[in-house]
């Protein structure tokens, strides 16, 4: 095993060598220049309008310390609500998923009906427009506050998703385990529980990050029904100081370090899962 | 229900027919398989074998006919499906042993599951019979660390572990090299001696001269003839019986 690899590790190696601009360094280099420019146009058109940067105001609104004693700012106490957010859908878009994963599989009719209805329901409406059903319509009727409509809301617009991962993960599982389940005896319940799904996740991992990822980002859009989550919070400090570049350059790079860093473990995740 | 005479077949199999789309598949299938009995069913591919004894414990439906295993007929109304699977073990061609789980898990799942015993119970029992069909050893390894001819073992003692009345075999050998073909035919020799009830799709000749029977060969969905096998293989009464023995006899 040794042999092949270590001979396409040379073979790169001389590779690098031949063509220079294949070279580590100078993709380096690429992105430093490219972000450079993009950095000198944003600065450059700052300046241009006369735009007035005050960075050294944006700590305050993230964290402060009055009298020695730690004060979170309305940007982490919006951080927090987004957090809280994203991670009650995670659950729940789940238990959604495999519902309607399971719905679809099974052998009725009447709920694989029912399971394709909904996915296209989802797919085909915005999600503004499911946020607002949510808040003006389903909320009142089932007595939701805002948080909860806003759980729901984007539950059920991931979940849609998230049952096709799953049930992609399923059907990728060969029909023999299927069957040699089944010969066995095992009830449906034990042959998803116990030979379908533990072969099932590993596949399913890669696109349900995906998933989280974008019920991350996605949880923004709560903000139209003014839950306090982060986007909130930044709209509302901008609506007192405008500081509209800071604050909304501050509060991207939040959002990213928290997707990226979900890449990251993924990643792992699925490398462990493969080994 | 469980009224069983000795004339009584354990699996009957009464003019079974199937269609995959506008093909016909099994043509009024008729075969009856007494308790303790061992049948091999051989014929040319395409000739709807393993369709046939994938009927028998319903992983195909059959769509006209009757399929009844211990007077109990299967169909589409058949509510206690997994009750009657657990009492029909089945070995396929691809071993379809479940990949993450050892060998030993995969002989517990069963028993466990499906037959509620306590896990030292079940692994007492999965021990036994990895013994029997002697992969003792090979009980703490996953699947894929084991050869093929040991894959279809522990395959046979994941079915026998659930003590079934009756034993299903979809071409157990046919995705196997010569020396793995003898071991596994060892321990299902082995198996037709303790008296087990046994229906084989297989091209082993030699298998089904010395532990079969009766052998039975399919055609074009139809079962042409079913013959013990002295006679089968001494003197056949349909030609097409006749020209499949002498291809597969001349290699």
């Amino acid at each position: 095993m040794d042999g092949p690899v270590a001979r396409s590790h040379e073979a790169s190696e001389v590779r690098r060598n031949v063509r220079w601009w294949n070279a580590g360094w100078f993709d380096v280099l690429q992105f430093t220049v490219f972000v450079a420019a993009l950095l000198g146009l944003l600065v450059s058109g700052a300046v241009g309008m006369g735009y007035n940067w005050q960075w050294y105001r944006v700590p305050e609104y993230l964290v402060q310390i009055v009298e020695g004693e730690l004060l979170w700012g309305p940007l982490a106490r919006g951080l927090l609500v987004t957090l809280e957010l994203t991670g009650w859908s995670v659950l729940i878009t789940l238990a959604i998923g495999l519902a309607a994963a399971l719905l679809r599989l099974s052998d009725s009719w009447s709920g694989r009906i029912l399971a394709k209805a909904y996915l296209e329901a989802v797919r085909g409406t915005p999600l503004l427009i499911q946020i607002y059903l949510f808040y003006f319509v389903l909320g009142p009727i089932l007595g939701l506050d805002r948080f909860w409509v806003g759980v729901v809301a984007l539950s059920v617009f991931e979940g849609a998703f998230a049952g096709e991962a799953i049930r992609a993960g399923i059907l990728s599982v060969r029909r023999g385990q299927w069957e040699a389940g089944a010969s066995l005896g095992l009830t449906r319940f034990d042959l998803y529980r116990s030979v379908i799904l533990p072969q099932a996740v590993p596949l399913m991992l890669p696109p349900l990050t995906g998933i989280v990822i974008s019920l991350i980002r996605n949880s923004a859009i709560v903000s139209v029904i003014a839950v306090f989550d982060l986007t909130t919070e930044a709209r509302n400090i901008i609506a007192e100081t405008f500081l509209s570049f800071e604050i909304w350059i501050t509060v991207a790079a939040i959002y990213l370090t928290f997707t990226v860093a979900l890449s990251v473990v993924a990643n792992r995740l699925e490398q462990h899962v493969r080994a | 229900m469980e009224r069983m005479t000795r004339a009584e077949p354990l699996i009957e199999l009464d003019g079974v027919s199937k269609w995959f789309g506008a093909f016909q598949v099994l043509r009024g299938v008729n075969l009856r398989v007494a308790e303790g009995e061992r049948i091999v069913i051989c014929g040319p591919s395409g000739s709807g074998k393993s369709t046939l004894i994938r009927c028998i414990n319903r992983l195909e439906e059959h769509q006209e006919g009757r399929v009844v295993f211990a007077g109990r007929e299967l169909g589409a109304d058949t509510t206690d499906l997994a009750q009657v699977r657990r009492e029909i073990g089945m070995v396929f061609q691809e071993f379809n042993l479940f990949p993450h789980l050892t060998v030993l898990e995969n002989c517990m799942l069963g028993p466990t599951r499906v037959l509620g015993m306590t896990p030292a119970d079940a692994r007492g029992r999965a021990m036994e019979f990895l013994d029997r069909v002697r992969i003792p050893e090979q009980a703490g390894k996953h699947p894929g660390q084991l050869s093929g001819g040991q894959q279809q073992r522990a395959a046979i003692a994941r079915s026998l572990c659930m003590r079934p009345r009756v034993m299903l075999f979809d071409e157990p050998t046919s995705a196997l090299d010569p020396v793995m073909i003898k071991e596994v035919l060892d321990v299902m020799n082995d198996l037709a001696q303790s008296g087990m009830t046994m229906i084989v799709v297989t091209h082993e000749m030699g298998f089904a001269r010395t532990v079969a029977d009766r052998v039975a060969y399919m055609d074009e969905g139809s079962i042409i003839e079913c013959l013990p096998p002295d006679r089968f293989f001494a003197n056949p009464a349909d030609d097409r019986t006749k020209r499949f023995l002498s291809q597969i006899l001349s290699h």
